[in-house]
């Protein structure tokens, strides 16, 4: 961190370039990161010197091996304690239907359920996840046996680009777990974290609303 | 974000005394934390967890009448809780109204009370200023629109809890646990303003440990409201948020009033002057205009916060009224 002279680079800063940094667009960000070289990968052992007892456990900062258990599965992976629940589901699983977008808890594209609530899974680090349940937009339904909140999602058009979309669909999901017959304000609080750039709200909503009465002549459907 | 240790002690006391080491950070929600260290305002070697710890999990009544609130009590769980939405219920709609309903359901109550500031020139990574060990704050001569209008300098931050302000206006307290034991201490004076340290936003030592907050049993005939205005009407911080407790009779005379601002000053702001001038008044729309006006009087605006003054005044009567039972448009 600069100590004198740094008066000097916030005036260099553009006030777009400014802005960018300090996290209100955190995807600039998250490039910016994204370019840093990581240190190599170490798998150590659980083990760390411990003589009084004090230390229940202790992991890292080398790669270890936990367990999570995702969409119904126990899935083992060895990743550094600083490894966000999101990475690990695209980056070690393969589940790449949970979107990374701001990774600041900001957006809501990376929304999972952990033990049927909706959580920003960029804002969790992964060894917190261990003995919680975790479903993804993966576990929620197929192309063959979509979840309500998917068909709905497909028969009310509420989508434009769709990279908001899982998300969408975990929250109003998880909403219809706990209030099976929302109304109108209720789903718009279910998804105001969730942030659509192309405006699909209003689709969104009539989405909500057909799958909760589509649920309520069929009992339940997906593994949520 | 640098890498980094996660070390779950055996116990309280061993959380203490890890924490006491140099380059370690408490654990909890980890949603403050990991903005924080991707943004790499913080790069601690070892993250002490507390999860698993102790209890500090739960919400309970006490003998006395009033509620203990766990550290890692999730914000969804407050804003769910039958006790607080019934007898507390700024505390409840200050936790249903901050973030999102996912970091909800990941923030802790002890995250929120001490979480660190989001002004921008603080969370950019490469701005050195006063709050981070440089030379000055860069708010006054800057973009300073979401800044300090009250009790700011030499920082002008704003305190980012949705909590504090409601917590505050009930008169709750802080259970701390440290090297040197236990503590308690009212919350109004557990934050702490940058003219005493401006590296700082509370008065938590190297080691010690937020375990608990206390809230009094509320006055009886007490009610409260709480209201917060934003940019974004989905989820925002809030650009002014205002925490009211009115104590009347059936015909509005007031016996003791509480009003306590956020979003407008480095700490929750308890405006002294509103609550002295409602106290003893009949509640109506000019006794509550009145205590908005003496709020603000001491206001001191920025060159692009001036806008907060009159909304903090709107929110204050407003709140005021709502807490006396009056509804306004």
């Amino acid at each position: 961190m600069p100590g004198n002279g740094d008066d000097q680079r916030v005036h260099r800063l553009s006030r777009r370039a400014f802005i960018k940094g300090a996290g209100a667009a955190a995807a600039a960000a998250r490039l910016i990161g994204a370019a840093v070289p990581l240190p190599a990968v170490e798998v150590a052992d659980n083990s760390s010197p411990n003589p009084d007892g004090a230390i229940a456990e202790r992991l890292g900062p080398g790669a270890v091996t936990i367990e999570l258990k995702v969409n119904g599965a126990a899935r083992k992976i060895t990743v550094e304690p600083r490894v966000t629940v999101l990475e690990v589901l695209r980056d070690h699983l393969g589940l790449y239907g949970t979107k990374l977008v701001c990774d600041r808890g900001a957006c809501g594209a990376c929304t999972i359920h952990l033990d049927g609530h909706p959580v920003v899974a960029c804002m969790m680090l992964a060894v917190d996840a261990r003995g919680h349940e975790i479903v993804t937009i993966e576990g929620l339904g197929t192309p063959d046996r979509m979840h309500p909140v998917q068909a709905a999602f497909v028969q009310a058009d509420a989508l434009q680009c769709g990279f908001c979309t899982p998300g969408m669909v975990m929250s109003i999901a998880a909403l219809l777990e706990d209030n099976p017959s929302p109304n109108i304000d209720e789903i718009k609080r279910a998804v105001a974290g969730n942030i659509c750039r192309c405006g699909t709200y209003p689709h969104v909503f009539n989405a909500a609303l057909a799958a909760a009465k589509s649920r309520g002549a069929k009992p339940k459907g997906g593994n949520a | 974000m640098n890498r980094f240790e996660v070390v779950t002690p055996r116990d309280l006391p061993n959380a203490v005394k890890l924490l006491s080491g140099r380059n370690h950070a408490a654990l909890a929600g980890g949603v403050d934390l990991l903005d924080l260290l991707k943004q790499n305002i913080v790069a601690p070697q070892s993250l002490v967890n507390l999860k698993g710890v102790g209890a500090m999990d739960a919400i309970e009544t006490d003998e006395s009448g009033g509620v203990r609130i766990g550290a890692l009590v999730k914000l969804s769980e407050v804003a769910a809780n039958p006790t607080l939405r019934e007898r507390y219920g700024a505390v409840a709609e200050a936790a249903a109204q901050a973030a999102t309903p996912q970091v909800r359901n990941l923030a802790t109550v002890g995250g929120n009370l001490l979480q660190r500031p989001r002004c921008w020139y603080f969370r950019h990574p490469d701005v050195n200023c006063l709050k981070k060990g440089g030379d000055r704050c860069y708010a006054p001569g800057g973009l300073n629109r979401y800044h300090a209008i009250l009790g700011g300098g030499p920082s002008f931050i704003v305190h980012p809890s949705n909590l504090a302000p409601a917590l505050v206006a009930f008169a709750a307290s802080v259970k701390l646990i440290g090297p040197g034991g236990e503590r308690t201490l009212e919350l109004e004076r557990f934050f702490t303003l940058p003219r005493i340290d401006p590296t700082r936003e509370n008065v938590l030592d190297t080691g010690e440990v937020l375990i608990e907050v206390m809230i009094p049993a509320p006055a009886p005939g007490a009610a409260s409201a709480y209201l917060e205005a934003r940019e974004k009407q989905s989820f925002d911080w809030p650009l002014v948020s205002v925490a009211a407790i009115v104590v009347s009779d059936d015909t509005h005379l007031i016996r003791d009033a509480r009003v306590v601002m956020g979003a407008v000053a480095p700490i929750p702001w308890r405006s002294h002057e509103a609550e002295t001038a409602l106290r003893g008044a009949r509640l109506d729309s000019s006794a509550a205009a009145r205590a908005a006006e003496v709020a603000l009087k001491p206001a001191a605006p920025l060159s692009d916060n001036g806008y907060k003054v009159p909304i903090a005044k709107a929110l204050v009567r407003r709140a005021v009224l709502r807490a006396g039972g009056i509804e306004t448009a």
